[in-house]
Protein backbone atom coordinates (compact mmCIF):
# COMPACT_ATOMS: atom_id res chain seq x y z
CA UNK A 1 0.00 0.00 0.00
CA UNK A 2 2.81 2.35 1.09
CA UNK A 3 4.61 1.23 -1.64
CA UNK A 4 1.89 2.00 -4.45
CA UNK A 5 1.63 5.12 -2.83
CA UNK A 6 5.36 5.90 -3.45
CA UNK A 7 4.84 5.18 -7.09
CA UNK A 8 2.23 7.42 -7.52
CA UNK A 9 3.78 10.26 -5.92
CA UNK A 10 5.91 11.67 -8.38
CA UNK A 11 2.21 12.30 -10.92
CA UNK A 12 0.43 13.93 -8.24
CA UNK A 13 3.54 16.64 -7.67
CA UNK A 14 4.14 17.48 -11.32
CA UNK A 15 0.30 17.40 -11.31
CA UNK A 16 0.01 19.85 -8.35
CA UNK A 17 3.13 21.66 -9.40
CA UNK A 18 1.78 22.94 -12.77
CA UNK A 19 -1.23 23.32 -11.96
CA UNK A 20 -0.73 25.78 -8.94
CA UNK A 21 2.85 27.52 -9.63
CA UNK A 22 2.91 27.43 -13.58
CA UNK A 23 -0.92 27.77 -15.02
CA UNK A 24 -1.49 29.17 -11.71
CA UNK A 25 -5.31 27.70 -11.17
CA UNK A 26 -6.79 25.89 -8.71
CA UNK A 27 -7.27 22.33 -8.32
CA UNK A 28 -11.01 21.87 -9.90
CA UNK A 29 -12.98 19.07 -8.06
CA UNK A 30 -10.60 18.54 -5.35
CA UNK A 31 -12.81 15.51 -3.37
CA UNK A 32 -13.23 13.75 -6.52
CA UNK A 33 -9.36 13.87 -7.54
CA UNK A 34 -8.49 12.43 -3.88
CA UNK A 35 -10.88 9.59 -3.80
CA UNK A 36 -9.75 8.91 -7.89
CA UNK A 37 -6.10 8.82 -6.73
CA UNK A 38 -7.29 6.51 -3.75
CA UNK A 39 -8.76 3.81 -5.84
CA UNK A 40 -5.34 4.53 -8.19
CA UNK A 41 -3.37 3.30 -5.43
CA UNK A 42 -5.72 0.82 -3.82
CA UNK A 43 -5.57 -0.86 -7.41
CA UNK A 44 -2.04 -1.23 -7.96
CA UNK A 45 -1.76 -2.99 -4.99
CA UNK A 46 -4.02 -5.68 -6.05
CA UNK A 47 -2.90 -5.63 -9.14
CA UNK A 48 0.59 -6.62 -8.07
CA UNK A 49 -0.49 -8.99 -5.45
CA UNK A 50 -2.57 -10.51 -8.01
CA UNK A 51 0.58 -10.62 -10.07
CA UNK A 52 2.84 -12.57 -8.26
CA UNK A 53 0.07 -14.93 -7.75
CA UNK A 54 -1.59 -15.67 -10.47
CA UNK A 55 0.03 -13.69 -14.08
CA UNK A 56 3.52 -14.92 -13.20
CA UNK A 57 2.73 -18.58 -11.67
CA UNK A 58 0.67 -19.49 -14.52
CA UNK A 59 2.98 -17.88 -17.50
CA UNK A 60 5.65 -19.98 -15.72
CA UNK A 61 3.99 -23.26 -14.96
CA UNK A 62 2.96 -23.43 -18.40
CA UNK A 63 6.28 -22.62 -20.37
CA UNK A 64 7.89 -25.40 -17.80
CA UNK A 65 4.97 -27.72 -18.85
CA UNK A 66 5.66 -27.18 -23.31
CA UNK A 67 9.16 -27.92 -22.30
CA UNK A 68 8.87 -30.93 -20.66
CA UNK A 69 5.50 -31.52 -23.35
CA UNK A 70 8.25 -31.23 -25.78
CA UNK A 71 6.13 -30.87 -29.18
CA UNK A 72 7.36 -27.43 -30.40
CA UNK A 73 4.50 -27.10 -33.05
CA UNK A 74 1.91 -26.80 -29.60
CA UNK A 75 3.98 -24.19 -28.15
CA UNK A 76 4.74 -22.53 -31.16
CA UNK A 77 0.57 -22.50 -31.56
CA UNK A 78 0.45 -20.87 -27.88
CA UNK A 79 2.78 -18.53 -28.85
CA UNK A 80 0.85 -17.68 -31.92
CA UNK A 81 -2.54 -17.33 -29.82
CA UNK A 82 -1.25 -15.86 -26.97
CA UNK A 83 -0.47 -13.04 -29.10
CA UNK A 84 -2.91 -12.38 -31.57
CA UNK A 85 -5.69 -13.36 -28.94
CA UNK A 86 -4.34 -10.54 -26.47
CA UNK A 87 -3.95 -8.44 -28.94
CA UNK A 88 -6.89 -7.95 -31.28
CA UNK A 89 -9.30 -6.93 -28.69
CA UNK A 90 -6.67 -4.44 -26.89
CA UNK A 91 -8.93 -1.33 -26.71
CA UNK A 92 -5.56 1.19 -27.73
CA UNK A 93 -5.20 -0.73 -31.06
CA UNK A 94 -8.89 0.03 -31.51
CA UNK A 95 -8.50 3.45 -31.42
CA UNK A 96 -5.49 3.59 -33.27
CA UNK A 97 -6.84 1.57 -36.23
CA UNK A 98 -9.76 4.09 -36.14
CA UNK A 99 -7.56 7.20 -36.02
CA UNK A 100 -5.79 5.55 -38.86
CA UNK A 101 -8.64 5.21 -40.71
CA UNK A 102 -9.63 8.76 -40.71
CA UNK A 103 -6.01 9.65 -41.80
CA UNK A 104 -6.05 6.90 -44.80
CA UNK A 105 -9.54 8.92 -46.27
CA UNK A 106 -8.33 11.97 -45.58
CA UNK A 107 -5.53 11.19 -47.32
CA UNK A 108 -7.66 9.78 -50.32
CA UNK A 109 -5.72 6.69 -50.37
CA UNK A 110 -9.87 4.80 -48.87
CA UNK A 111 -12.98 6.14 -50.03
CA UNK A 112 -14.26 8.65 -47.80
CA UNK A 113 -17.17 6.45 -46.59
CA UNK A 114 -17.98 5.03 -43.23
CA UNK A 115 -18.05 1.69 -44.58
CA UNK A 116 -14.57 1.34 -46.32
CA UNK A 117 -13.01 3.17 -42.75
CA UNK A 118 -14.25 0.58 -40.67
CA UNK A 119 -13.26 -1.85 -43.38
CA UNK A 120 -9.70 -0.54 -43.15
CA UNK A 121 -10.11 -0.50 -39.43
CA UNK A 122 -10.31 -3.60 -38.70
CA UNK A 123 -8.14 -4.84 -41.53
CA UNK A 124 -5.44 -2.80 -40.04
CA UNK A 125 -6.17 -4.67 -36.60
CA UNK A 126 -5.65 -8.02 -37.54
CA UNK A 127 -2.53 -6.76 -39.10
CA UNK A 128 -1.23 -5.78 -35.98
CA UNK A 129 -2.67 -8.85 -34.26
CA UNK A 130 -1.09 -11.25 -36.66
CA UNK A 131 2.33 -9.29 -36.56
CA UNK A 132 2.06 -9.87 -32.67
CA UNK A 133 1.41 -13.71 -33.30
CA UNK A 134 4.38 -13.64 -35.33
CA UNK A 135 6.61 -11.89 -32.99
CA UNK A 136 6.13 -14.47 -30.09
CA UNK A 137 6.48 -16.85 -32.32
CA UNK A 138 9.67 -15.90 -33.35
CA UNK A 139 10.31 -14.85 -30.28
CA UNK A 140 9.96 -18.06 -28.60
CA UNK A 141 12.01 -19.58 -31.61
CA UNK A 142 14.78 -17.82 -30.63
CA UNK A 143 14.87 -19.20 -27.31
CA UNK A 144 14.74 -22.46 -28.31
CA UNK A 145 17.33 -22.06 -30.76
CA UNK A 146 19.45 -19.77 -28.70
CA UNK A 147 19.94 -17.07 -31.24
CA UNK A 148 21.65 -14.16 -29.72
CA UNK A 149 19.07 -11.27 -30.20
CA UNK A 150 21.08 -8.47 -31.50
CA UNK A 151 21.16 -9.48 -34.80
CA UNK A 152 17.56 -10.22 -35.16
CA UNK A 153 16.23 -6.73 -33.62
CA UNK A 154 18.63 -5.24 -36.09
CA UNK A 155 17.80 -6.67 -38.81
CA UNK A 156 14.04 -5.54 -37.48
CA UNK A 157 15.59 -2.08 -37.43
CA UNK A 158 17.00 -2.51 -41.33
CA UNK A 159 13.19 -3.50 -42.45
CA UNK A 160 11.51 -0.45 -40.41
CA UNK A 161 14.02 2.12 -42.60
CA UNK A 162 13.36 0.13 -45.82
CA UNK A 163 9.51 0.25 -45.51
CA UNK A 164 9.95 4.04 -43.66
CA UNK A 165 11.43 4.62 -47.64
CA UNK A 166 8.58 3.15 -49.72
CA UNK A 167 5.72 3.82 -46.94
CA UNK A 168 2.91 6.17 -47.83
CA UNK A 169 3.85 9.30 -45.54
CA UNK A 170 0.87 9.65 -43.40
CA UNK A 171 0.84 5.94 -41.97
CA UNK A 172 4.47 6.14 -40.96
CA UNK A 173 3.44 8.22 -37.55
CA UNK A 174 1.12 5.62 -37.15
CA UNK A 175 2.78 2.85 -37.71
CA UNK A 176 5.66 3.62 -35.53
CA UNK A 177 2.97 4.62 -32.46
CA UNK A 178 1.34 0.91 -33.11
CA UNK A 179 4.50 -1.01 -31.96
CA UNK A 180 4.09 0.67 -28.68
CA UNK A 181 0.44 0.75 -28.06
CA UNK A 182 0.02 -3.37 -28.63
CA UNK A 183 1.82 -4.09 -25.35
CA UNK A 184 -1.03 -4.03 -23.02
CA UNK A 185 -0.91 -4.28 -18.87
CA UNK A 186 -2.03 -8.19 -18.75
CA UNK A 187 -0.23 -9.25 -21.90
CA UNK A 188 3.44 -7.86 -20.40
CA UNK A 189 3.55 -10.40 -17.27
CA UNK A 190 2.56 -13.08 -19.04
CA UNK A 191 4.53 -13.00 -22.26
CA UNK A 192 7.74 -12.03 -19.82
CA UNK A 193 6.86 -15.13 -17.24
CA UNK A 194 6.65 -17.48 -20.76
CA UNK A 195 9.78 -16.26 -21.61
CA UNK A 196 11.50 -16.60 -18.64
CA UNK A 197 10.16 -19.92 -17.80
CA UNK A 198 11.41 -21.17 -21.28
CA UNK A 199 14.71 -19.99 -20.34
CA UNK A 200 14.93 -21.66 -17.73
CA UNK A 201 13.58 -24.89 -18.23
CA UNK A 202 15.64 -25.10 -20.99
CA UNK A 203 19.14 -26.63 -21.01
CA UNK A 204 21.77 -24.15 -21.92
CA UNK A 205 19.53 -21.69 -21.92
CA UNK A 206 20.67 -18.52 -19.71
CA UNK A 207 16.81 -16.55 -18.56
CA UNK A 208 18.60 -13.57 -18.56
CA UNK A 209 20.02 -13.23 -21.81
CA UNK A 210 17.47 -15.37 -23.28
CA UNK A 211 14.42 -15.15 -21.20
CA UNK A 212 13.77 -11.29 -21.98
CA UNK A 213 12.96 -10.25 -25.60
CA UNK A 214 9.59 -11.38 -26.56
CA UNK A 215 8.24 -8.16 -26.00
CA UNK A 216 10.52 -6.17 -28.24
CA UNK A 217 9.58 -8.39 -30.87
CA UNK A 218 5.80 -7.62 -30.43
CA UNK A 219 7.05 -4.05 -30.29
CA UNK A 220 8.68 -3.92 -33.95
CA UNK A 221 6.98 -6.67 -36.16
CA UNK A 222 3.40 -4.22 -36.40
CA UNK A 223 5.92 -1.12 -37.45
CA UNK A 224 7.20 -3.13 -40.56
CA UNK A 225 3.57 -4.56 -41.31
CA UNK A 226 1.33 -1.19 -40.74
CA UNK A 227 3.75 0.42 -43.35
CA UNK A 228 2.97 -2.77 -45.36
CA UNK A 229 -0.39 -2.46 -44.68
CA UNK A 230 -0.40 1.25 -45.98
CA UNK A 231 1.09 0.38 -49.48
CA UNK A 232 -1.08 -2.78 -50.31
CA UNK A 233 -4.11 -0.17 -49.32
CA UNK B 1 -23.83 4.94 -5.56
CA UNK B 2 -22.84 6.55 -9.12
CA UNK B 3 -19.39 5.54 -8.60
CA UNK B 4 -20.29 1.63 -7.25
CA UNK B 5 -22.18 1.54 -10.84
CA UNK B 6 -19.28 2.79 -12.59
CA UNK B 7 -16.93 1.09 -11.18
CA UNK B 8 -18.74 -2.77 -12.12
CA UNK B 9 -18.98 -1.38 -15.51
CA UNK B 10 -15.22 -0.65 -15.27
CA UNK B 11 -15.06 -4.44 -13.71
CA UNK B 12 -17.18 -5.52 -16.52
CA UNK B 13 -15.50 -3.86 -19.44
CA UNK B 14 -11.77 -4.99 -17.64
CA UNK B 15 -13.49 -8.62 -17.30
CA UNK B 16 -14.39 -8.27 -21.39
CA UNK B 17 -10.54 -7.31 -22.20
CA UNK B 18 -9.26 -10.14 -20.17
CA UNK B 19 -11.35 -13.29 -21.79
CA UNK B 20 -9.59 -13.80 -25.11
CA UNK B 21 -6.70 -14.02 -22.48
CA UNK B 22 -7.99 -16.33 -19.73
CA UNK B 23 -9.32 -19.04 -22.72
CA UNK B 24 -6.25 -18.81 -24.54
CA UNK B 25 -3.94 -19.68 -21.47
CA UNK B 26 -7.46 -22.60 -20.03
CA UNK B 27 -7.94 -23.75 -23.60
CA UNK B 28 -4.11 -24.63 -23.71
CA UNK B 29 -3.63 -25.63 -20.14
CA UNK B 30 -6.52 -28.04 -20.39
CA UNK B 31 -6.68 -29.34 -23.93
CA UNK B 32 -2.78 -29.83 -24.59
CA UNK B 33 -1.38 -30.45 -21.37
CA UNK B 34 -3.83 -31.45 -19.53
CA UNK B 35 -2.20 -31.33 -16.45
CA UNK B 36 -4.03 -29.59 -13.80
CA UNK B 37 -2.90 -26.43 -12.65
CA UNK B 38 -0.63 -25.84 -9.39
CA UNK B 39 -2.57 -24.37 -6.90
CA UNK B 40 -4.98 -23.74 -9.13
CA UNK B 41 -7.32 -21.51 -6.33
CA UNK B 42 -4.29 -19.52 -5.70
CA UNK B 43 -4.02 -18.84 -9.55
CA UNK B 44 -7.37 -17.82 -9.91
CA UNK B 45 -7.64 -15.34 -6.85
CA UNK B 46 -4.59 -13.84 -8.10
CA UNK B 47 -6.24 -13.71 -11.38
CA UNK B 48 -9.34 -12.08 -9.71
CA UNK B 49 -7.14 -9.51 -7.36
CA UNK B 50 -5.57 -8.73 -11.04
CA UNK B 51 -8.83 -7.63 -12.54
CA UNK B 52 -10.12 -6.00 -9.35
CA UNK B 53 -6.53 -4.11 -9.14
CA UNK B 54 -6.71 -2.97 -13.29
CA UNK B 55 -10.32 -1.99 -12.58
CA UNK B 56 -9.67 0.46 -9.44
CA UNK B 57 -6.80 1.87 -11.38
CA UNK B 58 -8.20 2.48 -14.53
CA UNK B 59 -11.10 4.20 -12.77
CA UNK B 60 -9.01 6.34 -10.46
CA UNK B 61 -7.05 7.15 -13.43
CA UNK B 62 -10.13 8.41 -15.02
CA UNK B 63 -11.50 10.16 -12.00
CA UNK B 64 -8.46 11.76 -10.91
CA UNK B 65 -5.72 12.43 -13.53
CA UNK B 66 -6.57 11.96 -16.54
CA UNK B 67 -8.73 15.08 -16.35
CA UNK B 68 -6.46 17.09 -15.17
CA UNK B 69 -3.74 16.09 -16.86
CA UNK B 70 -5.52 16.18 -20.05
CA UNK B 71 -6.78 19.69 -19.22
CA UNK B 72 -3.30 20.61 -18.43
CA UNK B 73 -2.13 19.50 -21.58
CA UNK B 74 -4.73 21.57 -22.98
CA UNK B 75 -3.62 25.07 -21.27
CA UNK B 76 0.36 24.60 -21.82
CA UNK B 77 -0.23 24.05 -25.04
CA UNK B 78 -2.47 26.89 -25.63
CA UNK B 79 -1.30 30.12 -27.15
CA UNK B 80 -2.89 32.03 -24.91
CA UNK B 81 -0.78 31.18 -22.73
CA UNK B 82 2.59 30.49 -24.63
CA UNK B 83 2.69 33.85 -26.37
CA UNK B 84 1.28 35.84 -22.99
CA UNK B 85 4.65 37.69 -22.71
CA UNK B 86 5.76 38.24 -26.75
CA UNK B 87 2.64 40.03 -27.89
CA UNK B 88 1.86 40.64 -31.97
CA UNK B 89 3.77 38.38 -33.20
CA UNK B 90 2.42 35.42 -34.12
CA UNK B 91 3.25 34.45 -37.71
CA UNK B 92 6.88 33.36 -36.11
CA UNK B 93 6.22 30.76 -33.64
CA UNK B 94 10.16 29.89 -32.13
CA UNK B 95 10.55 26.38 -31.09
CA UNK B 96 12.01 27.67 -27.82
CA UNK B 97 8.97 29.61 -26.52
CA UNK B 98 6.92 26.44 -26.07
CA UNK B 99 10.20 25.49 -22.87
CA UNK B 100 7.09 24.97 -20.23
CA UNK B 101 5.82 22.46 -22.95
CA UNK B 102 9.28 20.39 -22.95
CA UNK B 103 9.18 20.24 -18.70
CA UNK B 104 5.97 19.26 -18.90
CA UNK B 105 6.45 16.49 -21.42
CA UNK B 106 9.30 15.85 -19.46
CA UNK B 107 8.15 15.64 -15.99
CA UNK B 108 4.61 13.44 -17.21
CA UNK B 109 7.10 11.27 -18.94
CA UNK B 110 9.12 10.48 -16.00
CA UNK B 111 5.88 10.29 -13.63
CA UNK B 112 3.45 7.81 -15.14
CA UNK B 113 6.07 5.87 -16.16
CA UNK B 114 7.26 5.40 -12.82
CA UNK B 115 3.71 4.26 -12.25
CA UNK B 116 3.36 2.05 -15.14
CA UNK B 117 1.75 -1.28 -13.55
CA UNK B 118 3.45 -3.05 -16.33
CA UNK B 119 7.02 -1.75 -15.82
CA UNK B 120 6.53 -2.67 -12.53
CA UNK B 121 5.94 -6.30 -13.48
CA UNK B 122 8.99 -6.87 -15.89
CA UNK B 123 11.14 -4.60 -13.56
CA UNK B 124 10.35 -7.56 -10.35
CA UNK B 125 11.12 -10.20 -12.82
CA UNK B 126 13.97 -9.08 -13.72
CA UNK B 127 14.84 -8.45 -10.31
CA UNK B 128 14.12 -11.96 -9.48
CA UNK B 129 16.19 -13.50 -12.66
CA UNK B 130 19.29 -11.54 -12.11
CA UNK B 131 19.18 -12.43 -8.58
CA UNK B 132 18.99 -9.06 -7.30
CA UNK B 133 21.93 -7.26 -9.85
CA UNK B 134 19.55 -5.56 -11.44
CA UNK B 135 17.81 -3.50 -8.60
CA UNK B 136 13.83 -2.94 -9.21
CA UNK B 137 14.14 0.76 -8.60
CA UNK B 138 16.91 1.45 -10.40
CA UNK B 139 15.85 -0.23 -13.72
CA UNK B 140 12.28 1.85 -13.32
CA UNK B 141 14.37 5.02 -12.63
CA UNK B 142 16.22 4.04 -16.13
CA UNK B 143 13.35 3.62 -18.03
CA UNK B 144 11.87 7.11 -16.75
CA UNK B 145 13.82 9.19 -17.50
CA UNK B 146 14.21 7.00 -21.21
CA UNK B 147 10.54 7.74 -21.62
CA UNK B 148 10.71 12.01 -20.28
CA UNK B 149 13.97 12.83 -22.67
CA UNK B 150 11.91 10.70 -25.28
CA UNK B 151 8.48 12.39 -25.38
CA UNK B 152 10.12 16.07 -24.66
CA UNK B 153 12.26 15.45 -27.58
CA UNK B 154 8.53 14.30 -29.09
CA UNK B 155 7.12 17.36 -28.25
CA UNK B 156 10.05 19.42 -29.61
CA UNK B 157 9.79 17.79 -33.35
CA UNK B 158 6.16 18.18 -32.82
CA UNK B 159 6.35 22.22 -32.43
CA UNK B 160 9.60 22.06 -34.93
CA UNK B 161 7.74 19.92 -37.68
CA UNK B 162 10.13 18.07 -38.70
CA UNK B 163 9.87 14.25 -40.25
CA UNK B 164 9.60 11.91 -37.29
CA UNK B 165 11.90 9.26 -39.30
CA UNK B 166 14.91 11.40 -38.95
CA UNK B 167 14.72 10.99 -35.06
CA UNK B 168 13.99 7.34 -35.28
CA UNK B 169 16.60 6.19 -37.31
CA UNK B 170 19.51 8.28 -35.33
CA UNK B 171 17.86 6.37 -32.36
CA UNK B 172 18.11 3.70 -33.99
CA UNK B 173 21.45 4.12 -35.09
CA UNK B 174 22.66 5.12 -31.48
CA UNK B 175 20.84 2.21 -30.48
CA UNK B 176 22.87 -0.59 -32.29
CA UNK B 177 26.16 1.42 -31.59
CA UNK B 178 25.01 1.13 -28.00
CA UNK B 179 24.50 -2.79 -28.20
CA UNK B 180 27.88 -3.78 -29.07
CA UNK B 181 29.40 -1.89 -26.05
CA UNK B 182 26.90 -2.26 -23.25
CA UNK B 183 27.05 -5.67 -21.26
CA UNK B 184 25.75 -8.57 -23.01
CA UNK B 185 23.06 -9.22 -19.77
CA UNK B 186 21.14 -6.41 -20.06
CA UNK B 187 20.48 -6.21 -24.08
CA UNK B 188 17.39 -8.10 -24.22
CA UNK B 189 15.59 -6.59 -21.02
CA UNK B 190 16.96 -2.80 -22.49
CA UNK B 191 15.11 -4.12 -26.13
CA UNK B 192 11.92 -5.32 -23.93
CA UNK B 193 11.84 -2.15 -21.66
CA UNK B 194 10.95 -0.28 -24.88
CA UNK B 195 8.20 -2.08 -25.30
CA UNK B 196 6.39 -1.86 -21.72
CA UNK B 197 6.66 1.26 -21.09
CA UNK B 198 3.73 2.76 -22.64
CA UNK B 199 0.68 1.12 -21.70
CA UNK B 200 -1.75 2.25 -19.27
CA UNK B 201 -1.13 5.30 -17.98
CA UNK B 202 1.66 6.55 -20.14
CA UNK B 203 -0.95 6.39 -23.53
CA UNK B 204 -3.94 8.55 -22.96
CA UNK B 205 -1.61 11.29 -21.16
CA UNK B 206 1.01 11.47 -23.51
CA UNK B 207 -1.26 11.40 -26.65
CA UNK B 208 -3.51 14.36 -25.69
CA UNK B 209 -0.60 16.20 -25.04
CA UNK B 210 0.65 15.54 -29.19
CA UNK B 211 -2.89 15.86 -30.08
CA UNK B 212 -3.05 19.15 -28.16
CA UNK B 213 0.38 20.19 -29.62
CA UNK B 214 -0.52 19.49 -33.31
CA UNK B 215 -3.79 22.03 -32.87
CA UNK B 216 -2.53 24.44 -31.76
CA UNK B 217 1.31 24.95 -33.31
CA UNK B 218 0.24 27.25 -36.34
CA UNK B 219 1.44 25.00 -39.61
CA UNK B 220 1.04 21.22 -38.51
CA UNK B 221 -2.01 18.82 -38.99
CA UNK B 222 -3.27 16.92 -36.27
CA UNK B 223 -3.70 13.52 -38.04
CA UNK B 224 0.30 13.78 -39.10
CA UNK B 225 2.08 15.52 -36.82
CA UNK B 226 -0.26 14.39 -33.78
CA UNK B 227 1.14 11.01 -33.89
CA UNK B 228 4.98 9.47 -33.10
CA UNK B 229 4.91 10.45 -28.97
CA UNK B 230 4.66 6.88 -28.51
CA UNK B 231 7.43 6.18 -30.92
CA UNK B 232 9.64 8.53 -29.06
CA UNK B 233 8.92 6.66 -25.53
CA UNK B 234 9.25 3.55 -26.58
CA UNK B 235 12.56 3.95 -28.36
CA UNK B 236 14.71 5.81 -25.63
CA UNK B 237 14.22 3.74 -22.71
CA UNK B 238 16.21 1.54 -24.64
CA UNK B 239 19.59 3.81 -24.74
CA UNK B 240 18.83 4.49 -21.03
CA UNK B 241 18.74 1.03 -19.77
CA UNK B 242 21.73 0.38 -21.63
CA UNK B 243 23.40 3.49 -20.56
CA UNK B 244 22.21 2.45 -17.00
CA UNK B 245 24.05 -0.96 -17.19
CA UNK B 246 26.81 0.49 -19.08
CA UNK B 247 27.28 3.37 -15.98
CA UNK B 248 26.94 0.37 -13.24
CA UNK B 249 29.13 -2.00 -15.07
CA UNK B 250 31.83 1.56 -14.96
CA UNK B 251 31.37 2.07 -11.46
CA UNK B 252 31.88 -1.52 -10.76
CA UNK B 253 35.53 -1.27 -12.38
CA UNK B 254 36.37 1.99 -10.71
CA UNK B 255 35.74 0.56 -7.20
CA UNK B 256 37.49 -2.01 -8.13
Amino acid sequence: MTGSLRDLLPIILVIAFFQLFVLQQPIPNFIEIIIGTLFVVLGLTFFIYGLEMGLFPIGESMANAFARKGSVLWLLLFAFALGFGTTVAEPALIAVADEAAQVAANGGMIEDSQASMNAYASGLRYTVAFSVGLAIVIGVMRILKGWSIQYMIMGGYILVVIMTALAPKEIIGIAYDSGGVTTSTITVPLVTALGVGLASSIQGRNPMIDGFGLIAFASLTPMIFVMGYGMLI
Amino acid sequence: MALLQELLTTILNTVYDVIPIVVILFGFQFLVIRRPVPNLKRVLIGFIYVLIGLSLFLLGLEKALFPLGRLMADQLTNPAFIYESIQGSLQTIHWADYYWVYIFAFAIGFSTTVAEPSLIAVAIKANEVSAGAIGIWGLRIAVAIGVAIGISLGSFRIVSGMPIHYFIISGYVVVVIQTFFAPKMIVPLAYDSGGVTTSTVTVPLVAALGLGLAETVPGRNVLIDGFGLIAFASLFPIMSVMAYAQLSEYRAKCSR
